[in-house]
């Protein structure tokens, strides 16, 4: 069944232009397939793979212009060639984790990894057969085995203390205001719902080889329909899944969210710059698990406004005032650190 | 741990020839009662199985050297006709990963590790004259057979959306269940519960005879290392397969008869499944590398020729990972929406086992400490143990924080980190152990120079194919991906070279295996010198067919 669907799925993506045409035909058949196609006129002639996201349907409503889609910028929100270390991030919280991760955490086992090599370089040196002929007997010395149980003790406290307190951070309830999106992970694709601006469920697959390429995007990172999201403003993801178990991540935002059959995960963070941010399923979900990728498009907050008008949504959570209240504590983890 | 002297010499001339009497081919390799000759069988398993497990990881790395579906398509043309389809060989792609880890865990490092080693030289170290139960250690070993089978079967027949298996070694559910028709999934539960029934029995078999077939005067503290890491290890069997019996079993009730354990349609839930499983998942990491710790305190205690520095902190080091190992599973679970304060814990609680860890890392360093190192091949595979267990040990200490994984999570970080503490912790053990007891086992010796040449390549082929997988899951990239971004493209490459080099290094091992058993020379009683203080170095190379009609006394 799940097979059938996916394979409608990609063929109406295929097809998207010339479903343009007789869109609300189809949208009685799959609503959310269809919306990409029928959004509005600039969507439509500009082929699905180039909305910023789509209408939540057929409408008439959807007088404003949606804005433009975003182009990604290199090196944001997306991996690097020949990187070796994590991904710049865009969240309090990520700051947080990443200091945590690249101030204590590496440098902490790369001086372990050392010592324990040049303590082996030493012995294996000055205690080789030519040089040492005779073995000593020793093989008890209760003070430095005392001591090398305390002092990893003693470091694993200092690590422990920031990444409790990194826990309690991350997972700190979302505030009363946070813009709620539903995100449900399909077989093999991603649905996005805005249940506080009357958005209904769309759906966003991976884009194409060519259709990337076109784009100016990644290809196997880029989807034709990004979750579209305010910048500063609180967001809780309530996140789950809809057959199998599939995993929302977002590497540069220091996101990631099992989503589970039969229950609602919540996940909350702030996003602070405008930009396009990357990810990939992260729970493996049968065959085409390394081909559902996720994109968050983050506007300013009058252009996320906007863009909600223009699926024929509603303004009702956006209270502008709140938003910078609520945003403060979230931001402050990284401001303590 | 002790030297020990053992004064049956005098008794052995005369018990020569009935202790050499052997039974003929058929009734002593396919009915065998005897340690030595089922521990060989289990090696010789062993080999196979990871020569199996092996080419496949290298299917795995030949397709990820460069971004693209290069080779997938064509091989899912031989496991699902030549029409197969592209999501057919993703599929494929699912049951490679699948096949991969369920082999190598469960064919190769247990079967070589416990099966193989343990068999071999458990009772002798203990101066036993077999184990407690010679015939369940026959069943033991010939579960094992039909249970390789039927995985290696379930390739071939549906499992979803292509042939076989395909929903990596850790079987979630639903991917398991309502994601998974056909009977290639039943197969492998099956070959899981099979395997599994194998291990009990072994680890009942072990416990028994360490606990009660002891020679006189070998105390609990008084036993070798690697009989302490063996009985700790029979133990976690014993407490962690039943566990992954029940959650396998459920699964297979799911798929087959309508009850929804792991359904939250009908009132379960897929987490219960994880909780299940890792509650055997984790526990089973240290069954794995557990008695490659024993085999490095033998190794180089022997090569050092020093007693092992703090014996009974070792022992109990291994005791306290052992305890620890089993409360601190959700830590492979951080990211399924545990609440927070559940996330603390065991965030806390992994770290613990940093702790003794280090113990036995200082401790070995201490052994070889004032020693007198010879360089030879076991302790040289050693050395690489104790090193590269580090590092892959520190990494474990990232992922421990809980905030940390929520980026590592699933990502190729965490590949690395269990290829560094299993592929380059428990492989180097067991290479480790094989050359050390390959001219006990097979009475001849092995060529030192191809020895030596085989861990070099190896461990510039291992550490090249390994650590470039910590940059790509920093930077993103998810496990269990056919194909990735062009930005992943570099360090992939770079891993992939790695794996011929790696393979280089094996070829040289089997033609050392090959040589050494038709050409090598013969290997003395104690080939070690002084050092080797074990029981197993007062008997000839090979032991006789039975040891020890006469106990030794151990004072």
């Amino acid at each position: 069944m799940n097979k059938v669907k996916s394979l409608v799925l990609a063929g109406l993506l295929a097809f998207a232009p010339t479903l343009a045409m007789n869109g609300p035909a189809l949208a009685q058949d799959n609503a959310a397939v269809a919306a990409p196609a029928a959004g509005n006129e600039a969507a439509a002639a500009d082929s699905a793979g180039n909305a910023a996201a789509p209408a939540a349907d057929a409408a008439p409503a959807a007088k404003v212009a949606a804005p433009p889609r975003m182009k990604p910028t290199p090196g944001i929100g997306m991996p690097m060639p020949g990187e070796i270390t994590l991904q710049k991030q865009f969240s309090p919280t990520g700051h947080t984790a990443r200091w945590l991760h690249d101030v204590m955490l590496v440098p902490i086992i790369t001086i372990i990894s050392i010592f324990v090599l040049v303590l082996m370089l030493y012995v294996m040196v000055r205690f080789r057969r030519s040089a040492n002929p005779t073995p000593s007997k020793t093989s008890h010395n209760t003070v430095i085995e005392v001591i090398w149980t305390v002092v990893p003790v003693v470091i694993l406290l200092a690590i422990a203390v920031p990444s409790i307190g990194l826990l309690a951070d991350q997972y700190k309830p979302a505030p009363k205001d946070a813009l709620t999106v539903k995100v449900t992970g399909y077989q093999w694709y991603w649905g996005y719902e805005y249940p506080d601006n009357g958005i209904p469920e769309f759906v966003s697959n991976m884009l194409p080889k060519d259709k990337a390429e076109a784009n100016g995007e990644p290809y196997l990172l880029a989807p034709d329909n990004r979750l579209v999201l305010p910048v500063g403003r609180p967001i809780k993801l309530i996140i789950t899944g809809a057959d199998v178990i599939h995993s929302f991540a977002v590497p540069s935002l220091w996101v990631k969210m099992d989503a589970v059959p039969g229950r609602l995960n919540e996940k909350s963070f702030t996003i602070e710059k405008p930009g396009v941010y990357y990810g990939q399923c992260s729970e493996l979900c049968g065959a085409r698990h390394g081909f559902m990728p996720i994109a968050i498009e983050a506007l300013e907050p009058a252009q996320f406004d906007q863009w909600l008008l223009s699926q024929g949504g509603t303004l009702k959570a956006a209270a502008p005032a709140a938003t910078a209240e609520a945003a403060a504590p979230a931001a402050a983890p990284a401001a303590k650190l | 741990m002790t030297t020990i002297t053992a004064d049956h010499h005098g008794d052995h001339a005369h018990e020569h020839h009935d202790a050499d009497h052997k039974p003929a081919f058929f009734q002593r390799w396919f009915m065998s009662t005897n340690h030595k000759d089922i521990g060989t069988l289990y090696l010789i398993f062993a080999i196979i199985a990871g020569i199996i497990g092996g080419a496949i990881s290298g299917l795995m790395r030949a397709e990820l050297a460069q971004p693209g579906i290069q080779y997938l398509q064509t091989w899912a043309q031989f496991s699902d006709g030549p029409e197969a389809t592209l999501d057919q060989a993703y599929h494929l792609w699912n049951v490679l990963i699948t096949a991969h880890g369920l082999i190598m865990v469960f064919f190769m490092v247990m079967p070589a590790m416990i099966g193989g080693f343990g068999n071999w030289f458990v009772p002798i170290m203990i101066g036993a004259p077999d184990m407690a139960f010679p015939r369940m250690n026959n069943i033991s070993f010939w579960l094992l057979i039909p249970a390789f089978v039927l995985l290696l079967g379930s390739t071939f027949v549906p499992g979803g959306t292509g042939n076989g298996a395909g929903t990596g070694w850790t079987v979630y559910a639903p991917l398991s269940t309502s994601g998974s028709a056909g009977p290639a999934v039943d197969m492998a539960i099956l070959s899981l519960h099979i395997a599994g029934a194998s291990s009990i029995l072994g680890a009942i078999n072990f416990i028994t005879t360490i606990l009660n077939m002891r020679a006189p005067g070998m105390t609990l503290h008084k036993m070798p290392l690697f009989v302490w890491s063996v009985l700790v290890t029979a133990f976690l069997l014993l407490l962690a397969l039943p566990v992954l019996a029940a959650a396998i079993t459920m699964l297979l009730t799911d798929r087959n008869f309508g009850t929804t354990f792991y359904d939250a349609a009908g009132g379960g839930d897929p987490e219960l499944y994880q909780h299940l499983f890792w509650f055997f998942g984790h526990p089973e990491v240290y069954i794995m590398i557990l008695p490659g710790f024993g085999i490095i305190s033998q190794i180089v205690s022997t090569f050092s020729r020093k007693p092992v520095f703090g014996y009974l902190g070792m022992a109990y080091a291994m005791v306290a990972i052992g305890v620890v190992g089993f409360v601190v599973w959700a830590h492979h679970m951080f990211t399924t929406g545990m609440s927070v304060n559940v996330k603390m814990y065991f965030t806390a609680a992994t770290m613990v086992i940093a702790v003794p860890t280090g113990i036995k890392i200082f401790s070995w360093i201490a052994t070889i400490w004032g020693g007198s190192i010879s360089y030879k091949t076991p302790m040289v595979w050693a050395l690489g143990f104790i090193f590269l267990f580090t590092v892959g040990g520190v990494t474990g200490v990232v992922l421990a924080n809980g905030g940390v994984d929520d980026v590592l999570h699933d990502t190729y970080y965490v590949v690395a980190h269990f290829h560094y503490v299993l592929s380059l912790g428990a492989v180097f053990g067991l290479f480790a152990g094989f050359y050390y007891w390959f001219p006990k086992m097979s009475g001849r010796m092995y060529n030192e120079f191809l020895g030596h040449l085989h861990f070099w390549v190896f461990f510039v082929g291992v550490n090249m194919l390994f650590f470039p997988m910590h940059f790509l899951g920093l930077s993103g990239m998810p496990r269990r991906y056919p194909d990735y971004p062009e930005a992943f493209a570099y360090w992939n490459k770079v891993a992939s070279h790695g794996y011929e080099i790696m393979a280089a290094g094996m070829l040289i091992f089997f033609v050392n295996l090959v040589w050494s058993l038709v050409a090598g020379k013969k290997a003395e009683g104690n080939p070690w010198g002084e050092g080797a203080t074990t029981l197993e170095w007062t008997l000839s190379s090979p032991p006789p067919f039975h040891q020890f009609e006469t106990l030794p006394v151990i004072d």
